[in-house]
């Protein structure tokens, strides 16, 4: 007690955030004017969608979901992503991973605000949207999986963001966190990981008017996908944190995130294998949608250049990170990494989203791509992520640095 | 101890607070931005307003219904200077709608896809359509594989025609898949939708595997002229942008027991529609007297439309 009145309150700590958020080198500072550039595109493309309605994307009422729900998809798998770095370090201890398992969390939250954009700009009468609030509006649960979706994820958002945010306020005021009052919900969070995901992959697996998605496999293939492009991500962000900060990270951790991308990536490919022998052995007039997407019909094959070259790149990646060659030197693990995400985008966005549309219940086929406004509000919503993943990031880094020299790194785990 | 309580019940009526504004706005935004004749833009202002926040159509008595119903025929008077009559009937006691197609007369000429547009107040400017004609060779028995933008005279020899629309499931997906409950089936078989509680999601859409329904991609528009002024709530009512809307049998008719314009309009009578449980219906003399079959059986949604062949 009399300890805590030495101590800085909130405010101070709010002041700090501020501060230390906003200063930093000419190269931070072009770095956020890039982000608040992205946003606004987005403010500008959400504005034109606002005036014309949904006219303004290229969807239509046989692919009525497009680029917006094609990303929400991908990105819900980042954030459940958090899940491999959360569950090593808490529940096996692993002190390399501990280090960094904030950095996994704060891409976690900055996943969750890009999904819940991406749902939002998707909605065709968003200012309804408080028709969804329980009390004040309707929520069909349990019935509707999009109910639950919103539960998860909303929950995932809060676990996410509360957890970190309480270790490091104890930190800023150079105190332990105290074990009992985060540790439960950090066992929570490791549970709802998973279901955020599976739970997004029952919404389309629950169809059975969808064949291309009515597949018992979506779900794990949905956590294989993103335990491999989410860690995929959190890395490349921890060489970012490496080059930019003085938060050092040890190649170690690399290391060990390479092996869990490595294997969740093979499993990925393994299930994808599964699905597209399923799919081309015995052609039925359900494998429609998987002729759509890997040769086109009927003239329409937007999509199949996208998916080879997602597969193609999805299949190095995963080889250049296996075998790890020039061992020292890891001049290929990055580009590895940046292939294997865009791969898994590719697949799992658009690749997925869109056959799963065409041919319509009727046997409609046409094609899709993106609107220039559908672009625009996607740059603006990628911007935001970012833009919230630095803000959490740059002082949360501070405030750890600053706590580990004045305590020394012990090896007490909390 | 008391001042945490204190902060929490704080925290609470400000989110309570910033809710409520945040919603305000809203509406301020969704009445505002239609307001294009200064006249009357003050009290359509006000009508919107409180259109904002009314309840899901369901939760509303009969009193509320009223006051909306008032609303929104004053809006229409305000904006398009055009009187309207919407209803709120409700589902009679012992009604069952179903619907039966017969394959072999038909022979595509379309008029039912028209009637139901003037019947129904669809977007002239997308070009909306509750009912496909679908143009079949000999052979084929789903309309997937047929052809549903065929245009040259009609019959053609070797074709023979199917019409879809929404089929009005007793197991139907769609009401499972919508998230705030705005669409539902009604006692006497009809899917509606609230129109204004829905969100746009498009989940229904999604979760649809006949292709049932639309949604409404820009702002709809109707040539005043040709608006259809008897019109239900749950019905053909005029609909705004980024909504479901389908297929409801012509609620506005049939609940009046008058039959729906696409049977009215069939030139071959091809098209049978009546209270499935009245056993002396024509509906039922098909169901009893004919080889009928449904489409996508396997999937148990349960539609209540049925092809026959005479």
């Amino acid at each position: 007690m009399k300890k805590e009145t030495a101590k800085k309150g909130l405010i101070p700590f709010i002041k700090d955030t501020l501060v230390w958020n906003l200063s930093g080198s000419i190269g931070y500072q072009i770095y956020l004017c890039i982000l608040v550039c992205l946003m606004l595109s987005g403010v500008y493309g959400y504005f034109i969608q606002f005036k014309l309605g949904l006219a303004a994307t290229h969807m239509s009422n046989i692919v009525s979901w497009g680029f917006y729900i094609s990303n929400f998809t991908f990105l819900v798998g980042v954030a459940a992503a958090a899940v491999m770095l959360i569950l090593p370090s808490y529940v096996f201890n692993d002190k390399d991973l501990h280090k960094v398992v904030i950095i996994g969390e704060v891409v976690a939250v900055g996943a969750l605000v890009m999904c819940m954009s991406f749902v939002f700009v998707d909605l065709g009468r968003p200012l309804q949207f408080w028709h969804l609030i329980p009390g004040i509006g309707q929520l069909n649960f349990p019935s509707s999986l999009l109910a639950w979706d919103i539960l998860v994820l909303n929950g995932y958002l809060a676990l996410n963001a509360l957890i970190p945010a309480y270790i490091v306020y104890c930190h800023y005021q150079g105190r332990e966190p105290v074990g009992k009052y985060y540790k439960p919900f950090v066992f929570i969070s490791i549970g709802w990981a998973v279901a955020i995901h599976m739970v997004t992959a029952f919404l389309y697996q629950g169809l059975p008017a969808r064949p291309f998605w009515n597949n018992p496999l979506m779900g794990p293939r949905f956590l294989a996908s993103a335990f491999a492009a989410g860690p995929a991500i959190i890395s490349l962000v921890l060489h970012v944190v490496n080059a930019a900060t003085d938060y050092k990270i040890d190649n170690k951790i690399f290391n060990k995130l390479r092996i869990i991308i490595v294997s969740a990536a093979v499993i990925n490919l393994l299930m994808l294998f599964s699905e597209i022998f399923k799919e081309f052995y015995f052609p039925t007039h359900h494998s429609q949608s998987a002729m759509y997407l890997f040769f086109g019909l009927e003239g329409h094959n937007s999509l199949v250049p996208w998916i080879w070259t997602a597969i193609s790149i999805n299949l190095v990646g995963t080889l250049i990170l296996a075998f790890n060659p020039f061992r020292e030197r890891q001049i290929l693990l990055i580009p590895a990494l940046v292939l294997l995400i865009v791969g898994i985008w590719i697949e799992k966005g658009i690749g997925l989203i869109v056959p799963g549309l065409v041919p319509s219940p009727m046997g409609e086929i046409i094609s899709y791509s993106p609107s220039t406004v559908e672009l625009l509000i996607t740059l603006g919503v990628v911007g935001l992520g970012m833009f919230v993943i630095t803000m959490l990031l740059k002082p949360a880094l501070i405030i750890e640095k600053r706590y580990e020299d004045l305590h020394g790194i012990h090896d007490k785990d909390h | 101890m008391d001042s945490d309580k204190k902060k929490t019940i704080d925290r609470r009526t400000f989110l309570k607070g910033a809710t409520s504004a945040a919603i305000v706005g809203g509406a301020a935004v969704t009445a505002g931005c239609k307001g294009k004749n200064l006249m009357n833009s003050s009290e359509t202002f006000a009508l919107e307003f409180q259109e904002y926040f009314k309840k899901h159509y369901r939760l509303m008595t009969q009193a509320e219904r009223d006051k909306t119903v008032l609303r929104l025929e004053n809006m229409a008077r305000l904006k398009q200077d055009l009187t309207v009559d919407i209803d709120t009937t409700g589902p009679a006691p012992d009604v069952l709608y179903g619907y039966a197609f017969n394959v072999t007369r038909c022979e595509g000429y379309m008029e039912c896809v028209k009637a139901c547009i003037k019947e129904n107040n669809l977007d002239r400017k997308s070009d909306t359509q509750y009912i496909r004609i679908f143009e079949m060779e000999h052979g084929q028995m789903s309309p997937d594989q047929g052809d549903g933008k065929y245009f040259h005279m009609v019959p053609r020899d070797g074709h023979f025609y199917m019409g879809v629309q929404c089929f009005q499931c007793d197991n139907p997906p769609c009401v499972k898949a919508c998230p705030t409950k705005a669409t539902w089936r009604e006692p006497d078989g009809i899917v509606v939708v609230d129109y204004d509680w829905c969100i746009g999601c498009r989940y229904c859409m999604a979760a649809c595997p006949y292709w049932g329904r639309r949604f409404n991609w820009n702002t709809p528009e109707i040539p005043t002229e040709e608006i259809t002024t008897k019109q239900h709530y749950l019905g053909n009512r005029q609909r705004v942008r980024g909504m479901m809307e389908k297929c409801t049998f012509c609620i506005q008719r049939s609940r009046k027991g008058k039959m729906t314009a696409c049977v009215e309009a069939c030139p071959t009578g091809a098209r049978v529609f009546g209270n499935l449980l009245d056993p002396d219906s024509e509906i039922r003399f098909v169901l009893e007297n004919k080889k009928v079959y449904r489409l996508k059986e396997d999937l148990g949604t349960e539609p209540k439309f049925w092809y026959f062949i005479d």
